[in-house]
């Protein structure tokens, strides 16, 4: 057991640890801020899998943008000092069915894969270069699409925003 | 081999040793003599009123919202920048209509309103002009414009 695997290990701990909390937390502060801990241990994977671009994609968007909105969201709940602000066990049959059905996709994925188990090579040059390359010779019409994506998230958002500002 | 994010990997072990060491070391060391008061949430040394719970603005998740879409913006522009001059003129075109385009977002929001604070609506005091009999009864009271204006003149 080298030092790669036990930081795997340890990036792998966090990020089981947290996202347990993150389910079974009542209150939804506690899940929203252990999120936080498990985008981190996931950008580590990243890390550690030699995505590095990725890794860092993942803090900028996931924990310094997608965190924020959660968070706004919890706070900016109309009322929120009167309502009950915790999640109850309700559905149970349902949710073991559920969940028993997500689990066995996931076993007969997990087994099916031929994993690639060897350590990742790290490239001299950040994979940033080879991201950018392929964005402009292969995908160079799915770039300016997602330029056009971004621009409708971007006014639709704005408009859902303004309605719900006038209405309350 | 030690990558860069190992490095950053030390540092962020370092880090959490050092806040643990510091909040246990001082745990030993210090006295513990709590009382009500001490155990009050701090609130700039009055006593706490209300909940804490209360509803922030909307335009803050507009704001959130926006910075999250640049944001994923510019993950995007990373690997363009870093790869653009392979190309030359139409690599930097590439990049060029694609910045153009959440341009015209950015100026729909500016045009829209969406950046704009709402800002509190100042209220200027009036002044009423007062003006009294010789034996100090109050007689007529009227807004005036001139007294604010040689008030404003003194000041």
């Amino acid at each position: 057991m080298n030092i790669y695997d036990i930081v795997f290990y340890l990036f792998a701990a966090i990020t089981l640890a947290s996202a347990f909390v993150v389910v079974t937390a009542r209150n939804i502060i506690y899940s929203a801020f252990s999120l936080l801990f498990t985008f981190f241990g996931i950008a580590g994977l990243y890390v550690l899998l030699g995505a590095d671009f990725i890794a860092v994609v993942q803090l900028m968007v996931y924990v310094g943008g997608i965190l924020v909105l959660i968070l706004f969201g919890v706070m900016l709940t109309n009322k929120i000092t009167s309502v009950q602000i915790k999640t109850g066990t309700l559905q149970v049959i349902p949710a073991i069915l559920g969940t028993a059905l997500m689990a066995g996709v996931l076993i007969k994925i997990f087994t099916g894969t031929n994993w690639h188990s060897q350590m990742a090579q790290y490239p001299t040059k950040t994979t940033a270069y080879a991201l950018g390359h392929i964005l402009l010779t292969d995908y160079v019409l799915i770039f300016e699409l997602l330029g056009i994506l971004l621009l409708i998230a971007l006014i639709g958002a704005a408009t859902i925003a303004r309605k719900e500002e006038k209405a309350s | 081999m030690l990558t860069e994010f190992g490095k950053i990997f030390i540092f962020l072990l370092l880090a959490i040793f050092f806040v643990i060491v510091a909040v246990l070391f001082s745990k030993f060391i210090r006295p513990a003599r709590p009382t009500k008061e001490k155990l009050l949430t701090y609130e700039c040394g009055e006593n706490p009123e209300g909940s804490p719970w209360i509803k922030f603005n909307i335009r803050f998740y507009v704001v959130a919202l926006i910075f999250l879409i640049f944001d994923v913006e510019v993950v995007l522009l990373f690997p363009w920048a870093l790869s653009y001059k392979e190309f030359g003129l139409p690599g930097f075109l590439v990049g060029a209509i694609f910045l153009i385009v959440l341009g015209l977002g950015m100026a729909y929001e500016w045009r829209k309103g969406d950046l704009e604070w709402a800002r509190p609506v100042i209220q200027p005091p009036v002044l009423k002009k007062q003006t009294y009999s010789k034996d100090g009864i109050l007689v007529s009271e009227e807004k005036a414009k001139e007294s604010s204006a040689v008030l404003q003149d003194q000041v």
